[in-house]
């Protein structure tokens, strides 16, 4: 279990600013991070560092934080205190303009969220297109490559209520994908499809963390943690109980996660 | 008892009557362009806007939705005389129209964007695009589509409600009507048939509508399901 830290609310200097533009600096830190929803303390100190290309899984009973603690990473919760840096923005001086921010960051739902009125290419291009400005054949040509890399080239003139729940959720991957995102964050994708479609949205995941992608997903597949997350976090009532790499899971040290692999495996 | 009908009335004042139809339907098609804009800015800035804009719009919407249209028309087009403003009748009748529709529109439109999940918003918002992109490109579409069977609804009234403007001398199909009977004292056939042309207009005007939705949500026009 890693120990609480002190709370560091260290404002930003000249040096900080450099450090944190080297290419070794985390993407993603939380120091101390602590989030409450009214009366309630969701995060009650987070510390954890991300790295540019790496895979973290963070795993959990429901209510243990750990899809707050993703929500602030693109600033969908705003964390009451602690520090928390991301792509070498510092998102607890309240100053980030977040959609400068969600360009950098991309987010992959449970329940998929494609814009129901729009075909997947549409759905996939929008963004860039107004955000990004690109041209009608640029978009084109974009939709292409993200959906071939989720496999789905076929389905571009297709509206999602005619996709299954896993090509939807595909879908929503390569919508991500197409801002060019240096980080993306899975929460619970695969937790409203059946073991089949499970399995080819998690390839797909998988494909990208072997392409470098720097991925934080929130996820029930212990098995999928296992094998493709460089580091695992387990979360416990607000706190990082244990973490480490994948294979921590084989030899729980603490007891709350003896008992909650003991229960997913 | 026997009574004659007689129709005679129908050759003899035709240009009359073709002449209150045009009026109608210009009335009609006149205000149902701005009447829309106004409601669906009005729902917009009720949901979203400071609350100024909401309160200003609150009262907007309840004062009209909470009085009879012909007070209105009336308020409009002599409160704008003693404002020295010359307006003539079709253009009173119209601007009294879109105020009447917009403040309905309003509360149709704010149900349309409330019923779109919360998660399309988060989604639009996650990939970076601004509100006002969020709003124009993931809201509208949606809120139109889930609630255009109201809107047509609203406009067919409205289309309907057309029918006081002979009040401030807009001399649409009834007052046409009016003006008929008056001469021929034929009052039962003449409102037979005005409310015949009535019918036939509304239904005209829900045949167009129709064919503008399915211009305007081309995923319903493909697959046909509701959103």
């Amino acid at each position: 279990m890693n120990a609480a830290t002190k709370i560091s609310t260290a404002t930003a200097s000249a040096t900080e600013t450099q450090i944190m533009t080297r290419s070794d600096t985390p993407l993603v830190r939380f120091q101390g991070v602590r989030k409450s929803f009214g009366e309630l303390e969701v995060l009650k100190g987070i510390d954890l560092e991300v790295v540019s290309g790496e895979v973290v899984a963070l795993i959990g009973r429901s209510g243990s934080g750990k899809s707050t603690a993703l929500r602030c990473v693109n600033g969908l919760e705003r964390i009451n205190a602690g520090a928390l840096t991301v792509c070498g923005r510092e998102l607890h001086s309240g100053k980030v303009d977040l959609r400068d921010l969600r360009q950098d960051v991309g987010i992959v739902f449970q329940s998929y969220n494609l814009f129901p009125h729009l075909t997947v290419e549409q759905n996939v291009t929008l963004a860039p297109r107004k955000v990004h400005k690109i041209g009608a054949a640029e978009a084109r040509d974009l939709a292409d490559t993200v959906l071939a890399q989720v496999g789905l080239s076929d389905k571009a003139k297709n509206y999602p209520e005619q996709l299954s729940g896993g090509q939807q959720q595909r879908v929503a991957i390569a919508r991500s994908l197409a801002m060019r995102p240096k980080l993306i964050l899975f929460d619970e994708v695969t937790s409203a499809l059946d073991p089949e479609l499970t399995g080819e949205v998690l390839r797909v995941i998988e494909k990208l963390a072997a392409g470098g992608m720097t991925m934080m997903l929130v996820t029930h597949e212990m098995a999928f943690a296992r094998s493709v997350a460089d580091q695992v976090v387990f979360m416990h009532q607000g706190r990082i109980w244990e973490s480490g790499k994948g294979d921590m899971l084989d030899k729980p040290q603490t007891p709350e996660l003896r008992q909650f692999v003991g229960n997913g495996l | 008892m026997s009574y004659e009908f007689d129709f005679s009335f129908l050759n003899e004042y035709l240009p009359e009557l073709w002449h209150g139809i045009w009026l109608t339907i210009g009335m009609t098609f006149v205000s149902i362009v701005p009447g829309f804009a106004l409601g669906t800015g009005c729902a917009i800035g009720r949901l979203y806007g400071p609350p100024w804009v909401q309160r200003i719009v609150t009262i907007y919407v309840e004062g009209i939705r909470n009085t009879p249209l012909i007070i209105q028309v009336f308020w409009l087009f002599f409160g704008l005389a003693v404002l020295q403003v010359r307006v003539g009748p079709f253009p009173a009748a119209v601007i009294a129209l879109v105020i009447n529709v917009g403040a309905y529109t309003a509360e149709i439109m704010r149900a349309g964007f409330m019923s779109i999940p919360k998660g399309q918003l988060e989604a639009a918002a996650c990939l970076a695009l601004k509100p006002s992109q969020s709003l124009w490109s993931v809201q509208l579409p949606q809120a139109v589509e889930r609630v255009y069977p109201a809107l047509v609804s609203q406009f067919v009234l409205m289309m309907l409600a057309t029918s006081i403007m002979s009040q401030i001398s807009a001399e649409e199909l009834t007052g046409v009507a009016y003006m008929i009977q008056s001469f021929t004292f034929r009052g039962f056939e003449v409102y037979l048939v005005i409310a015949v042309i009535y019918f036939v207009m509304a239904c005209l005007l829900r045949l167009t509508l129709l064919g503008v939705a399915q211009v305007s949500f081309p995923r319903k026009r493909r697959l046909g399901t509701p959103l």
